[in-house]
């Protein structure tokens, strides 16, 4: 700082003063050039050292034939081409239809936990934000399972899933006599159900936040002239309301999306590392794969056939309905 | 009228519809943590056969809680002053100054988001061993090692929630101040950080969240003296005696913490994504 301030002077000298108002603006837009480089620069060399850099080993180690007998001497590993994509791809191979099976599992998981969080979301969102004297009250209520650390909710639903000593069972059996015998939910192709039931408690409420942040920007004055204009509140709701929260709903659906499609929590804090099969969550099959079954290899040609899956759906999500165009600013 | 009839009563259906589904897990946890323990060994009831705070006390000698807790604590506050402070200094630079790369540097932060934990999780964990072995920084089983892993949790959200705040705040008041003599940090530490607190309060809030709820990578590069609060509690729980009054209890004492701050400044959180990520 101090060496521009003594320069700057002398600049003005030798120009003589003609046009020394522009010399310093153009000194000063010259400056700033390094600066946001240097602003920019902590987060950029952080996320290098823990996603770009660890990716980039993964994709490696995904070439390598990295079993529990090379863990300790990694530069021993056999390189094998494209063996671990092609074992994972193949619907034939035990490997490969057991992926694909995960695969289908979590697309059903994903299209459940986001169509149903949105859908409850802007449900909840569009009670909430009319004006009454409890709604307040109802916000905070809605907000606390998202509030909650992620394993606490998945603990306490843990909990209530049991077969003889959970609340589910004594809801469904004993007080609503929906069921007659008491259903395993942590085991046999009830799991599937409960890792969606435990999700959706838990990720509702954030797009019922996003909505809710989307529905204050809205002024009132458009309602207001609509409700003067007749306009009833079912299409009030679609020719105001939905229009101006779509930037909203394009960027939570795509957030959703790439965190369900993601979970780990959920499905590793019910089922620990031995999962039921109708519950095998992508994730955590790959955990599995790389840390159960020491074959880290495979887990991470799988871990980049996910990543590619994200990026090629996420892309086409955006070119298509154009997140973060013109249209949206 | 007869539509505002209907309206109402819809509402309130809603309203009860979520209230049942939201208070049903959360009223399993606070009953269950003052039941004794033979009321969760049998058939579950809704209400306590007797009240006790037994499981509140006993919890802390069942499993290490105190030091689980100091270890959460540090970790997640040093990730979120640190990637706060991180993410304050990017988002500046990419909502007051057009240079080249900004935009890749955007896009490169916001798709990390994208990426699947379990790709970079491995790779990490034998960084971090090389890193100790190299240069003999300690990362793995270190608070150093979790708590720079959680701020880059935090700062793709951060700075694009941040940007879109200080987008929305007018440059003629840092200007008036860079003419008054103040260099650029100086305006952006005196006059827009101040201005932008709700959103770099509720920037915070999410930070601390993100690094209290996190398991998958805790589970890998903690060890035993530095567990946090989530493997901790998550190894309990799927052991095969299970004191359930217990660890209800000690679900609620760790969700104080963070619920309690999020329920208070809930306001800056919903203000500052309408001002900030909304318009992205």
């Amino acid at each position: 700082m101090e060496e521009t301030k003594d320069r700057r002077p002398e600049v003005e000298v030798r120009r003589g003063g003609r046009r020394s108002g522009e010399r310093v603006s153009s000194k000063r837009r010259v400056r700033p050039q390094t600066l946001p480089y240097l602003l920019v620069l902590p987060a950029l060399l952080f996320e290098l050292l823990v996603h770009l850099f660890p990716m980039l080993v993964g994709v490696g180690v995904s070439f390598l034939e990295l079993t529990q007998f090379y863990v300790r001497n990694w530069s021993a590993a056999p390189f094998v081409g494209l063996r671990n994509y092609l074992d994972g791809l193949d619907p034939s191979g035990p490997i490969g239809s057991a992926l694909a099976q995960s695969f289908l599992i979590t697309v059903a998981y994903t299209v459940l936990v986001v169509g149903g969080s949105w859908v409850l979301g802007i449900c909840a969102a569009l009670l909430v934000n009319s004006e009454f004297r409890a709604r307040r009250w109802f916000r905070t209520l809605f907000l606390i399972p998202y509030a909650l650390p992620v394993y606490v909710a998945v603990i306490a639903w843990s909990f209530m899933l049991q077969r003889n000593t959970g609340a589910i069972n004594t809801l469904l059996v004993d007080n609503l006599h929906l069921l007659h015998e008491r259903p395993f939910w942590l085991i046999g192709n009830n799991a599937f159900w409960s890792v969606v039931m435990t999700s959706l408690w838990r990720s509702w409420p954030f797009a019922f936040l996003m909505v809710l942040a989307g529905l204050q920007t809205i002024p009132t004055e458009l309602y207001e002239a609509a409700s003067i204009d007749g306009a009833s509140r079912w299409r009030q709701f679609r020719t105001i309301t939905l229009p101006l929260l779509r930037p909203v709903n394009l960027v939570l659906l795509l957030v959703l999306f790439l965190w369900t499609f993601n979970e780990f929590n959920a499905p590793y804090v019910l089922f620990g590392q031995a999962p039921p099969g109708a519950a095998d969550l992508l994730s955590l099959h790959i955990y599995v794969n790389s840390f159960v079954d020491w074959n880290f290899g495979l887990g991470a040609s799988m871990s980049v056939l996910l990543l590619l899956f994200l990026l090629v759906v996420s892309v086409i999500y955006i070119r298509v309905l154009r997140v973060g165009g013109e249209e949206n600013a | 009228m007869h539509e505002k009839r209907a309206f109402n009563a819809l509402r309130i259906i809603g309203l009860i519809f979520f209230t049942l589904i939201t208070l049903f897990p959360l009223y399993t946890i606070v009953t269950s943590s003052i039941k004794p323990l033979a009321d969760v060994r049998s058939t579950f009831r809704w209400t306590p056969s007797r009240i006790t705070l037994a499981p509140y006390t006993d919890i802390w000698s069942t499993i290490p809680l105190a030091r689980y807790f100091l270890n959460s604590l540090i970790i997640s506050l040093g990730a979120t002053v640190i990637s706060v402070f991180i993410a304050i200094l990017a988002a500046y630079a990419i909502s007051r100054y057009r240079f080249f790369g900004r935009g890749a540097f955007s896009l490169t932060v916001l798709s990390t988001q994208m990426f699947p934990g379990i790709l970079f999780l491995l790779p990490l964990f034998v960084i971090y061993v090389n890193l100790e072995r190299v240069v003999g920084i300690q990362l793995y089983g270190s608070y150093a090692g979790l708590i720079i892993t959680y701020l880059t949790f935090a700062l793709p959200f951060s700075i694009w929630m941040l940007v879109g705040y200080f987008n929305s705040i007018p440059k003629e008041m840092e200007e008036a101040a860079m003419v008054d003599g103040t260099t650029a940090l100086g305006a952006l530490f005196r006059v827009l950080v101040p201005v932008s607190m709700p959103g770099i309060v509720a920037v915070g809030i999410f930070a601390f969240m993100t690094a209290w709820g996190e398991v998958l990578f805790a589970s890998v590069l903690t060890d035993d003296a530095t567990r946090t609060l989530a493997v901790g509690l998550r190894n309990y729980a799927t052991q095969s005696n299970v004191y359930w009054n217990q660890l209800m209890a000690a679900a609620i004492v760790v969700s104080i913490p963070v619920v309690a701050g999020f329920l208070a400044l809930q306001r800056y959180l919903v203000q500052g994504i309408a001002a900030g990520g909304v318009k992205g």
